[in-house]
């Protein structure tokens, strides 16, 4: 077996040293009657690397992959280039197979990354500070309403109707175990986000309210009314940013008045990988910073006075504080946040805004082109990448027939809202930098057909 | 602090005495250590290392634009290569030398599982793509599933715990969903007080009340603490098996059919699922629930804290409660992806809910299917007999020097742990774990688990061969010796390290979370002042 260097003559050297007879002789402890006497039947035994790359090529193969069809999906998860160097450097061992860094003297390399990454995070949102990461954006949602929980001391949290719905399921699942009231709504097949629902529905015992920016159908709530009205009540404002590119363009929620902004940070450096793994980022304001969940970078001195880093304030986590911590979270998102670390120091503010209005005009291009198929229109009134079409049909069937066509056209919202007849007909459409005028016109054609 | 270091960052002996540099360089750097300096002190807002054309169109009306460009600074990929690739020099890996983390399963992470993971057919394919156009994808997970629950022996699993913390909390969701589905209250959890800080975390975090069950003497579960404490307010056991002293627990099926008798569920923390995979499967110890973290046993990369992934395999009575979505595959071949609208149609209404958008670490289960695939059930079975042999071969090579707290009783499993018993006054097993890395060897865990006391773990994995272990066994005798007779020089140790001994108490007292400083801003400390160049 090619990963395991032991000969058989070192495993006799071996037992012998140990006083074994055999290796069965170390399983003593296990109950005779669930030792299993040789592997397990039915299932194949090891095979060579030629042998497994074509069994997982001939199923890579079944998938059609984005860059070989037009492609405008988004809805949480964005394709964007990935400049080569970022994929090269994240594979170097020393960051691939390093571990947490707990012996800091030795992981320096992980720690300065995490403490850069940290402080690209809290520019991006404007936040006073920023955690090591989350799992993802769903998750860092859930940690966040926990969080504003126990700052307020409150238990209702208010979901807009434009949060991504299966982080409102994530929300609404993790709920009903924590206890949180959670007040969620649907999203309303209108022009503007539902700024108004959410103040409206604020009270005195709200912790939070959730707002997603852009939202799920693509449009920009104003969240400078949202958090004015949230903090005359006694909440705080949490912002939810599936689509960091979005931030070059449009101002960062923590300089709206955001107390918390957490987000997915797939879209810089990480690939659509069918889900997963992805990149929960967590910002807040500095007086908060001993609620925070999650692993926390932070920079100190050596015993000669040199600058260096450090896991810290580490009395908040599990395996300090046990039941007490402030979340159960123990891995994070390590290489995926230095591939974002990576790929948003290769393009700077100056590029990541650039890149954001390149995204901007795409969508525009998209949408000036989608609408004039008959009987297609927009329903936005403002958007980044991604905007929410109406057919005149069910737009899940739409989206089956154009994949039959080679045509991966967006994301319904049958798909995330199964049987909200009402939301049926409309389509979500993104436009990145790595959708060309091809692209749309393909699409443009193939949906007129579909729907004619 | 030695004056010849206050240039920065270099290998500095240190202490008076010592062998090392007798001069500083001009540059600060020596040879082949480099130091580097943070992004924000060499990058510029303005600079990048990606092309890009600005548009023609201006943006809609009624957009809140931001008023300047973030202020992040740029590299050109030529000094974006550097930066990172300096930086990944300041770092121990596997890929460098043995990283005995105990728990943590260090193993060797095959290249192949990379290669595989980025073909376009896995690594470019949306989540929410028609699923006509991922069947693949899912026949990865679908695939994946199936030889989890084989080698588990148990009856389902749910694949999108994202982390072995997350899949505790998976287990525990189902437990409590299960509980509620007979219309009983059961609000207690029961937590050996050797297990890891997760478990009475996760525990809690799923509203449920920890209550700890104290260890015998040979570093097992006390069976009759445990019984005595069953009754109807117990929703079940939170157990490691084999446990955090590195040992099995001969008694897991005395204790499961306890928990059951009294009408709890058995979750197991599969964290060291490395020592018995294809020896002996959980199900057939009465467990329920047991996460498995894919980046121990099946190899996925650590990455320096993460990303993992933790899926959970589920007993008979706690499958029908597992989350969404999940893979079915039907009669036709088609694999259907199951979600909130078609639960019901699979016969899955109970569902407690779903756990993360989307459907689990796709990444890590193309990795994991690809290693599994390449060891199949000869070679995993191997694989664990060859992780106890390591770690028995390092007990019993240290044990006359390092106190083996539970050497007497018998064999441990995939993990060999000693205590600071016998060392000299003020000397602890931190001074033998920073004296590791100045060996060139990544230390073991240390002061985990809480129950020995200056306990030191180590788990040396099935892919380091026999003249690794004996180099580090070699060295591990020699601090261990040192610790014996109060080598002073232990106490200072690392000496050669990119870093001596970091403040860790500075960093929590006054906590610097993110860079503050402004190149040329009077008042920022220069860059020869903090380690920069």
């Amino acid at each position: 077996m090619r990963y395991l260097p032991l000969t058989p003559d070192d495993r006799t050297a071996m037992l012998g040293v140990i006083g074994a007879a055999s290796v069965d002789d170390l399983f003593v402890d296990v109950p005779e009657s669930a030792r299993l006497s040789g592997p397990i039947e039915c299932l194949p035994h090891h095979a060579s690397e030629l042998a497994v790359e074509r069994h997982m090529s001939r199923l890579a193969a079944k998938n059609l992959s984005a860059g070989s069809a037009p492609f405008f999906l988004g809805a949480g998860a964005y394709r964007h280039h990935v400049p080569a160097s970022v994929d090269h450097l994240i594979q170097r061992g020393e960051f691939l197979t390093a571990y947490t860094p707990y012996q800091p003297e030795i992981a320096q390399g992980t720690l300065q990354v995490l403490f850069e990454f940290q402080t690209q995070v809290a520019r991006l949102f404007g936040t006073d500070i920023a955690n090591a990461s989350m799992y993802d954006g769903s998750t860092a949602c859930w940690e966040a309403i926990l969080m504003a929980g126990r700052i307020t001391r409150r238990g209702r949290a208010v979901l807009s109707g434009g949060l991504h719905p299966h982080y409102a399921q994530v929300v609404k699942t993790m709920a009903k175990f924590s206890g949180e009231t959670i007040d969620m709504r649907l999203p309303e097949l209108v022009a503007e986000a539902d700024d108004d629902a959410v103040v409206a529905a604020l009270g005195g015992e709200t912790s939070c309210v959730v707002v997603q920016y852009p939202d799920i159908l693509g449009r920009i709530p104003d969240l400078a009314k949202i958090a004015e009205a949230a903090h005359a009540k006694g909440a705080l404002l949490i912002a939810v940013v599936t689509e960091p590119v979005a931030l070059g363009l449009i101002e960062a929620p923590g300089n709206l008045g955001a107390d918390i902004v957490v987000g997915e940070g797939q879209s810089l450096g990480v690939g659509l990988q069918f889900g997963g793994p992805y990149l929960g980022l967590f910002g807040c304001r500095e007086k908060f910073v001993r609620q925070m969940p999650g692993r926390l970078c932070g920079q100190t001195v050596d015993a000669e006075g040199r600058r260096g880093f450090v896991l810290t304030l580490s009395t908040r986590e599990q395996h300090i504080r046990r039941e007490k911590a402030t979340s159960n979270i123990c891995t994070n998102s390590g290489l995926c946040a230095l591939a974002f670390s990576i790929h948003m120091t290769l393009l700077g503010g100056e590029g990541l805004a650039r890149l954001a209005r390149i995204n901007h005009a795409r969508a525009q291009a998209m949408v000036a082109r989608l609408t004039q198929v008959p009987d297609v229109s927009l329903l936005n009134a403002t958007y980044f990448n991604e905007a929410t079409l109406l057919l005149p049909s069910d737009a899940r069937e739409a989206v089956r027939a154009l994949a039959d066509r080679g045509v991966l056209g967006g994301v319904s919202l049958g798909r995330l809202y199964p049987g909200e007849a009402g939301l049926a007909n409309a389509l979500l459409v993104t436009a990145t930098e790595t959708v060309s005028d091809e692209d749309i016109e393909t699409f443009a054609t193939e949906l007129e057909g579909v729907l004619a | 602090m030695s004056a010849a270091n206050a240039a920065g960052w270099r290998p500095t002996m240190g202490e008076a005495g010592d062998a090392g540099p007798r001069f500083t360089t001009a540059s600060g750097d020596y040879a082949l250590m480099l130091k580097e300096p943070l992004s924000f002190e060499i990058g510029r807002s303005d600079k990048f290392g990606v092309d890009l054309d600005e548009p023609a169109t201006a943006p809609l009306a009624g957009l809140p634009l931001r008023k300047a460009a973030p202020d992040l600074p740029g590299l050109t990929e030529p000094e974006t290569v550097r930066h990172y690739t300096r930086l990944s020099r300041q770092n121990y890996a596997i890929d460098l030398g043995p990283f005995p983390l105990g728990s943590c399963t260090m193993k060797h992470n095959p290249r192949l599982n990379e290669k595989v993971a980025r073909l376009p057919g896995f690594a470019d394919v949306h989540p929410l793509q028609p699923q006509q156009s991922v069947q693949g994808a899912l026949g990865v997970i679908n695939e994946l599933a199936h030889w989890l629950i084989a080698l588990t022996g148990m009856h389902g699993v749910a694949m999108t715990p994202k982390a072995g913390a997350h899949g505790e909390l998976c287990g525990l969701l189902c437990i409590k969903a299960a509980i509620e589905a007979k219309g009983e209250d059961r609000r207690v959890i029961l937590v050996p007080e050797s297990a890891h800080g997760t478990n009475p975390a996760t525990a809690a975090f799923a509203g449920f009340k920890v209550e700890s069950i104290p260890a015998n003497e040979a570093g097992r579960v006390d069976l009759e603490a445990l019984k005595s404490r069953l009754g109807p307010d117990v929703a079940g056991i939170m157990i490691t098996n084999p446990n955090t002293c590195g040992l099995f627990e001969p008694d897991i099926k005395a204790i499961s059919d306890a928990v059951h008798a009294a009408g709890g569920y058995v979750y197991c923390d599969g964290a060291n699922f490395n020592a018995i995979v294809g020896k002996v499967r959980p199900g057939d110890l009465g467990v329920d629930a047991m996460h498995i973290n894919l980046h121990k046993t099946f190899s996925t990369p650590h990455g320096g804290g993460g990303p993992g992934s933790g899926p959970v395999v589920l007993s008979e009575a706690l499958s029908p409660f597992g989350p969404l979505p999940f893979t079915a595959r039907t009669a036709d071949g088609v694999i259907h992806l199951v979600e909130e609208e078609n639960a019901e149609e699979f016969d899955h209404r109970q569902a407690f809910g779903r756990m993360s958008a989307f459907h689990g670490q796709m990444g890590m289960f193309t990795r994991a299917l690809t290693y599994i695939l390449s060891h199949g059930a000869d070679g995993l079975r191997q694989v664990a007999e060859d992780a106890v042999l390591n770690a028995n071969y390092v007990l019993r090579s240290c044990e006359d020097l390092l106190h083996a707290p539970f050497g007497a009783t018998g064999p441990c499993m995939h993990e060999a742990l000693f205590s600071d018993q016998g060392f000299a006054q003020g000397f602890s097993t931190l001074d033998v774990a920073k004296g590791l890395i100045d060996e060139g060897f990544h230390p073991m865990t240390v002061y985990f688990p809480l129950v020995v006391h200056g306990a030191m773990l180590v788990e040396p994995t099935e892919t380091e061969s026999k003249a690794g272990l004996d180099r580090f066994i070699g060295s591990l005798r020699s601090l261990a010796e040192r610790a014996r007779e109060g080598d002073e020089r232990l106490h200072s140790a690392p000496h050669f390290a990119p870093r001596r001994r970091l403040d860790e108490t500075l960093a929590a007292r006054k906590p610097v979370l993110v860079w503050k400083g402004e190149p040329g801003v009077p008042g920022t400390p220069s860059l020869s002042e903090i380690g920069g160049s």
